[in-house]
């Protein structure tokens, strides 16, 4: 029985590293600008379809065929901020907020009217060995191991970029007072414009690696971007430690949730457990945090 | 005064933009060869969104069979106008367009939807409206219980008719007990509950009775379920991609029971999706999927050989599916009862009701009737082994 339950721990983080990645995209934005981008799950979403698109039709090998598309994404991540995110620099974050939903909804749409091979699921070749490993009896995928590994990679950089590096202390101070740091000379735009580049690509690593160890379509990008905004919000939506953490929580929720409870209730008992968190943290919280 | 010529004036001007309109309408319509009226039949398919690899294969099989028979000389001389909308897979959609085709088409008859919620949500509409509906979705619901469902028949197979080939399988492999995997929605849930309540008929027992969301990607936790039971066999009940992921995250796991599925998966989409992981699973199927292999002896073959040949040279080798089969039923039918009893819908619902006897389709041999609006026997189904990356027949 000891197998059963590190196989159900193994299966949760590999879940929640998927979950983790779309959340690190979260706060990349939310730290600099306060938005919360719900085109983050687009992000995802794109990175798959245009590496499935490189490679399938275009016929580039895979390890090309990423790169590609991640730089590829984080030019329509740097659109987004420059067409819509910039000129509405006057309106509230809400209204930015808003304008994330619509341009979710627009990318969406595009991709699934104009996709070349119409709205089917693809999927990408694994990028590693198609052999298990076995650990204590329970069996890991080389692919999910790697996704683990990238996640926390990422978490690490991103991290250290902008707690430890001048960059990121400029990308900080934005999101602290945004005149304030463009009297010391910080350009508030180049920093916005930096975090949607970033987001988006963090998106697309994370949508292509989904794609090659489950499979994408069009509309994938909904589920994902409300899973991993979960997870960002239980790691506090600033924090890139904690939307790790948030995102492997939900999975190891959603893993043992399968297991011991129902799997036809997981859902429910993921987002209940969720409800919960943030009910007792928000009483925790000092209010001005709570507020953004 | 000023007001009333006001009003006047635009009323006027009202009464010749409808003119213009109407006289435009008329101008518009296409210039028929034959100089009587076409036959419209309306169609829904889930030509994008999720379900297309179901949807796709059925327009495409009416398009095809539209130009063959408008060749041939039409119906009885009246050319035959198929007009086709995709419901991007999304049910409120596919009720919208069939209110379009009802009240603003004008048609006599309507095939399809592909998926079997889409085809529930209109058993009211077409009620109400009084026009035939022959679906292309699966669940027997859809045409039962008979009584409510007057209007509505249905080409697919039964869930029913093919948990008794898989049941006849396990008996036949030795298989007592089997763990379900079903999806949460639509077909995997009707499924779920008719293996349930059919099973144990058979003397097979369910172990373990799992659920996934059609949009999850990972089902490992549900399958670990699974292996920690004493399960001889794991039984799979969706549409792609959830079948394909559970047979990669199968593989993954090293999971070594036989995996069974529906005859959901019976396209190469799923091939497509699960990679090596495809290999050895097992699933009923129409015979479509082995036409060649058939007896000479069995009424389907002529047929099966000529739609797949006829469906192939048109969009490439290896396309042909069991969907587009059943776009294939549903179009014929209405066809033949269009030949004899002209464009009535009440005389076309009772011709498809009382007259579709022995009537070798491609999902089966037909026989409806006023109590089975489906009128498929058992035979219809084969059961089939994905091996490499082929289907081949489980004799």
């Amino acid at each position: 029985m000891l197998s059963q339950e590190i196989q159900y721990f193994i299966t949760g983080l590999s879940i929640g590293s998927v979950y983790a990645l779309v959340a690190l995209g979260f706060t990349i934005i939310h730290t600099v600008t306060g938005i919360v981008n719900f085109a983050q799950g687009e992000f995802v979403m794109l990175g798959g379809m245009v590496a499935y698109f490189l490679f399938r039709f275009i016929g580039l090998p895979l390890w090309a065929a990423a790169p590609l598309s991640i730089a590829a994404v984080t030019v329509v991540g740097l659109l987004l901020q420059r067409i819509a995110i910039r000129s509405a620099r006057q309106a509230s974050i809400v209204s930015l907020i808003v304008i994330t939903i619509g341009a979710s909804i627009l990318i969406r749409g595009l991709v699934g009217q104009f996709w070349v091979w119409g709205r089917e699921a693809v999927r990408l070749p694994y990028f590693t060995g198609e052999q298990s490993l076995s650990f204590l009896g329970a069996a890991v995928h080389p692919q999910k191991l790697l996704v683990l590994g990238i996640t926390i990679a990422l978490m690490v950089l991103f991290h250290l970029l902008l707690s430890r590096t001048p960059l990121g202390k400029a990308l900080r101070a934005c999101a602290i007072n945004k005149r304030a740091a463009g009297m010391v000379g910080v350009d508030a735009r180049a920093m916005s414009l930096f975090s949607f580049g970033a987001a988006a690509a963090l998106g697309a690593v994370g949508g292509i690696l989904i794609a090659s160890q489950a499979v994408t379509s069009y509309d994938s990008g909904v589920m994902l971007g409300l899973k991993g905004f979960l997870a960002a919000c239980m790691g506090g939506l600033s924090s890139q430690m904690g939307a790790v953490l948030g995102g492997l929580g939900l999975g190891l929720l959603e893993s043992f949730g399968a297991g011991h409870i129902s799997s036809a209730w997981k859902e429910a008992f993921s987002l209940s457990v969720f409800l919960l968190f943030l009910i007792v943290r928000a009483r925790r919280l000092p209010a001005s945090e709570v507020e953004h | 005064m000023g007001k009333r010529i006001g009003r006047i004036v635009s009323v006027t001007l009202m009464v010749v933009l409808v003119a213009l309109v109407v006289t435009g309408c008329t101008k518009a319509q296409p210039t028929v060869t034959a100089l009587k009226e076409p036959y419209k039949v309306g169609a829904v398919f889930a030509v994008t969104g999720f379900n297309s690899p179901l949807g796709t294969p059925e327009k495409q099989t009416v398009e095809m069979m539209v130009e063959q028979i408008n060749a041939k000389g039409g119906v009885n001389g009246h050319k035959l106008e198929v007009i086709v909308y995709d419901t991007q897979s999304d049910t409120t959609e596919c009720v919208t367009l069939v209110k379009k085709l009802i009240e603003q088409d004008n048609v006599l008859a309507i095939i399809g939807p592909s998926s079997s919620g889409e085809s529930l949500a209109l058993v009211d509409t077409v009620t109400k409206a009084q026009i035939p509906l022959v679906s292309a979705a699966a669940s027997a619901k859809i045409v039962e219980p008979v009584n409510e469902r007057y209007w509505v028949f249905k080409t697919p197979q039964s869930d029913v008719l093919a948990i008794g080939e898989i049941a006849d399988y396990l008996n036949k492999t030795g298989v007592k007990k089997v763990a379900l995997l079903t999806d949460s929605a639509g077909f995997g849930a009707t499924g779920r509950d008719a293996l349930v309540a059919l099973l144990p008929n058979s003397g097979v027992t369910v172990v373990a009775d799992e659920k996934f969301g059609t949009k999850d990607t990972d089902m490992t936790a549900q399958l670990t379920k699974i292996r920690g039971t004493d399960a001889q066999a794991i039984i799979v009940w969706g549409t792609n991609p959830g079948p394909a992921l559970i047979a990669k995250n199968a593989k993954e796991l090293g999971l070594t029971i036989p995996m069974i599925n529906s005859h959901g998966i019976a396209n190469k989409a799923f091939i497509e999706l699960a990679g090596d992981a495809a290999n050895g699973v097992i699933f009923p199927a129409g015979k479509l999927l082995v036409a060649e292999q058939l007896a000479d002896s069995d009424p389907q073959k002529a047929v099966l050989v000529n739609y797949k040949r006829d469906f192939e040279t048109k969009y490439g080798a290896g396309t042909a599916n069991t969907f587009g089969g059943h776009a294939y039923d549903a179009l014929m039918m209405v066809v033949e009862a269009l030949k004899v009893v002209g464009p009535d819908k009440a005389k076309i619902r009772d011709y498809i009701e009382n007259n579709v006897k022995n009537f070798a389709g491609t999902g089966g041999v037909f026989n409806m009737s006023p109590q089975d609006h489906n009128g498929l026997g058992k035979v219809a189904f084969v059961m089939i082994k994905i091996a490499d990356g082929k289907w081949t027949w489980l004799r």
